[in-house]
């Protein structure tokens, strides 16, 4: 049968996290994985600057906040310390793809064994919604008030299929967590993930392409179908790489 | 008593290598040394220099304004430092490359071709350890039994065949 | 003990290792290369980490996570890297982490020049990154105190938990001096024993978390009350100079690091010229060493400053001895090294004055 209650890798501690943003849904998978594996007492996150950036009142194991895009030089510098814990790190579209681009590219490359959760909502929650590195061509944003203009503002990043370009890459998989059905496939992404990291197999990233009711001015219903209309086709599903590099 | 010395020359010529020598040789005989090499992009193939002081007191000043003794080995390190031996010390000069006669009368200077020496003599890139080997004659800075067992020390093992032509190179210059 | 002849950003990085030091974070810039290399060369066969960083701030938020989770750890840069690390080092601060940090200076400025300086003096005591904190900053000012204040640095870190800095200059990491290691056995410090580290609390204990957000006003006011309390405590503890010929000096000449050497030989040649001077020299610039200065200047009528920078320590001096006494500066910056005999001239006017 199912288990329902709250996994143990999660804390009391409410969510601060709007009516229908998906972040919840996300913590939940992370956290039933760490439980799953029963890692808890081994593992240390390292959060964002971004709407999770308190993370670590979430997850009941070890925790470290980072400074605005540098969660993978923290990880990686966790990880090089203790070669034998597990490390993940949970970050936004706007730490991870725009501030902190080179630490994540150069984490990835140098095949550094972490887990990178990389939530993807077009974006930037926090601050009120202004223009992320993925915000869509033609999308309004606090920032992009007459539409991302790529002639001005440029394309948005596709970050797992950039990555899977570099041989670090164990793991770069895009999902969602829409439906039942996607949650399902997200939580075998993020465990997919932290096995990579057990076995020391090379560098690990799951984007979850995930909603903004509030900065998109949606409901929460609407936003799951903003998502599939609009991110789906422009950031496919998928696998883009798997493999241990060693 | 401290001895200062500037060693000068184009990099490429064994400037730093010499200098350390004569600090490793200082410090083997328990004397206080200092090695302070010019850095930065003149050690690409501009102009090179080290300072190096031995001394029977701690050094104070690691930064030498007016050498006891000068090793100019190029035409440009012989302009900058000529001047600023002190009255009463040494310039030993690669006249092979430095063409200017020494105009100074209150200091003692010598003019030795050891680019030329080193090519005749088969010891290719050893000028630099034939003008140290009159520095030592000069100075009385270090014996040259000492110097065999420095430079074992600070030669690497895979390059050990360069002892012999060093010290090769080293007793032509104490004969000079 | 065995005298080695090293560079001194070799004897720094041989002897961080000794104590202990488990991993270092790198990028390369003039003139503190030689600790990368070092490191690169020497820590794999001793169980350590080196690692090369895509950056200077990479590098300072891999020390940030490294110490973190309880391992002595530490990075290197020059001026401009050091500003890069900056941010890092507040969250550090921020977070109560121990590490070391190293600053070989050079000249700015900007990207400024690769010759030795001291300009970063304001940077290192009085703010190395934003908010209100203060770093443990220690000038060594020949190889054999680049080896021995390394030590020194780690042990304190730990036992205030803060960052500390070597402020070191080009001149004293390209130098090659004698250096003597005390120990040839390299310590070893336990993660575990630092009870707040994110180590990964194998259901023993509640979570750590390492952490300088406090979005309650009052909140984080109260932290920063408690940590300057812990400086005050530091201030009483940990204070260092060297005096020389102080005891009957009309006149002090006030140096750290490389240019204290260069006064010295100015001091000695001036004190052969019948000049009563002498000269101190902080070996601690955060916390200053106030009481040492005061204690050099008691029949002192004259101080002079002397600086690779425009003039920064002399704030320091002149708050240390209240106003009490004139202080004259010289300096020179960009990379211009002050001659001892420049130096000399200095002491000489003051002699004149001092009369």
């Amino acid at each position: 049968m199912p288990d329902f209650n709250k996994p143990h890798a999660l804390t009391d501690v409410p969510f601060h996290y709007c009516p229908g943003c998906t972040h919840g849904i996300v913590h939940r998978l992370v956290a039933e994985v760490i439980d799953e594996m029963g890692i808890e007492g081994d593992t240390i996150g390292v959060c964002p600057v971004g709407c999770s950036v308190m993370a670590y009142d979430y997850f009941n194991c070890d925790m470290i906040e980072a400074s605005h895009g540098r969660a993978p030089a923290v990880a990686t510098g966790v990880k090089r310390g203790n070669p034998d814990k597990f490390v993940f790190t949970y970050q936004g579209d706007g730490d991870l793809a725009a501030i902190g681009t080179a630490e994540t590219v150069h984490a990835a490359t140098r095949g550094e064994n972490i887990t990178v959760i990389f939530i993807n909502n077009t974006t930037y929650g926090m601050t009120g919604g202004q223009m992320a590195p993925t915000t869509l061509p033609g999308q309004v944003t606090q920032t992009t008030p007459y539409g991302r203009n790529p002639d001005v503002e440029g394309f948005p990043v596709r970050v797992c299929e950039m990555l899977s370009t570099l041989s670090g890459v164990a793991l770069a998989e895009r999902v969602t967590v829409t439906d039942p059905a996607n949650i399902r496939k997200a939580k075998a992404a993020i465990r997919k993930g932290f096995e990579f990291q057990k076995n020391k197999q090379g560098f690990s990233i799951i984007e979850v392409l995930s909603t903004c009711p509030t900065n998109w001015g949606l409901s929460p219903v609407e936003s799951l179908k903003w998502l599939k209309e609009n991110m789906v086709p422009y950031y496919p599903l998928g696998v883009f790489k798997e493999g241990a590099i060693r | 008593m401290t001895t200062e010395t500037i060693l000068a020359g184009f990099g490429g010529q064994g400037i730093l290598f010499a200098g350390k020598l004569l600090a490793y040789l200082g410090m083997n005989q328990d004397k206080n040394v200092s090695w302070l090499p010019s850095y930065g992009p003149e050690m690409r193939g501009g102009t090179a220099n080290c300072s190096v002081c031995v001394g029977d007191e701690p050094i104070c000043s690691p930064y030498i304004t007016e050498p006891d003794v000068l090793i100019a080995m190029n035409g440009p390190s012989y302009d900058k430092f000529i001047d600023n031996v002190k009255p009463g010390g040494i310039a030993i000069i690669d006249s092979t490359l430095v063409t200017k006669e020494c105009k100074r009368k209150d200091i003692r200077s010598f003019r030795i071709p050891s680019t030329a020496l080193a090519a005749q003599h088969g010891l290719p890139g050893m000028a630099n350890i034939i003008l140290m080997g009159k520095l030592l004659k000069e100075t009385g800075l270090a014996v040259i039994e000492a110097v065999r067992p420095t430079l074992e020390k600070i030669i690497p093992p895979k390059k050990s065949a360069l002892i012999d032509a060093n010290m090769k190179a080293l007793a032509l210059g104490m004969a000079l | 003990m065995e005298r080695n002849l090293m560079k001194g950003n070799e004897a720094l990085a041989e002897a961080a290792i000794r104590a202990g030091c488990k991993c270092f974070f790198g990028y390369p810039i003039t003139p503190q290369t030689e600790i990368s290399a070092y490191m690169a060369k020497r820590m794999p066969k001793v169980g350590g980490v080196f690692l090369q960083a895509e950056s200077e701030i990479a590098a300072i938020n891999m020390v940030y996570g490294c110490a973190s989770s309880g391992v002595r750890c530490m990075t290197s840069s020059s001026s401009p890297g050091i500003s890069l690390k900056s941010e890092g080092v507040s969250y550090m601060a921020g977070s109560d982490l121990p590490c070391v940090i190293i600053n070989v200076m050079r000249g700015g400025p900007g990207l400024g020049g690769i010759q030795p300086s001291q300009s970063d003096y304001w940077q290192a005591t009085r703010a190395l990154g934003h908010g209100d904190f203060q770093i443990l900053v220690f000038a060594p000012s020949s190889v054999q105190e680049m080896a021995d204040l390394i030590g020194r640095a780690f042990d304190e870190a730990d036992k205030y938990r803060m960052p500390a800095m070597i402020l070191a200059d080009g001149l004293l990491g390209q130098m090659m001096e004698p250096v003597v290691f005390h120990t040839e056995e390299i310590q070893h410090h336990d993660p575990e024993d630092k009870h707040w580290a994110t180590t990964g609390h194998k259901n023993k204990r509640k979570h750590n978390i390492i952490n300088s957000l406090y979005l309650q006003a009052e909140e984080l006011e109260t932290l920063n009350f408690e940590r300057f309390k812990r400086y005050e405590t530091v201030k009483q503890e940990v204070h260092e100079a060297e005096l020389y010929r102080t005891e009957d000096a009309d006149i002090i000449v006030a140096a750290y690091g490389s240019v204290a050497r260069l006064a010295k030989a100015a001091v000695d040649n001036a004190r052969e010229q019948g000049i009563k001077v002498g000269l101190f020299r902080p070996i601690t610039l955060w916390p200053f060493p106030a009481a040492e200065i005061n204690e050099a200047c008691r029949n002192a009528k004259r101080v002079l400053c002397v600086e690779m920078s425009m003039g920064q320590m002399i704030d320091d001096v002149k708050l240390a001895l209240n106003c009490r006494l004139p202080v004259e500066f010289y300096g020179r910056t960009g990379g211009v090294i002050p001659k001892p005999s420049a130096i000399l001239e200095q002491i000489k006017t003051l002699a004149k004055e001092a009369e």
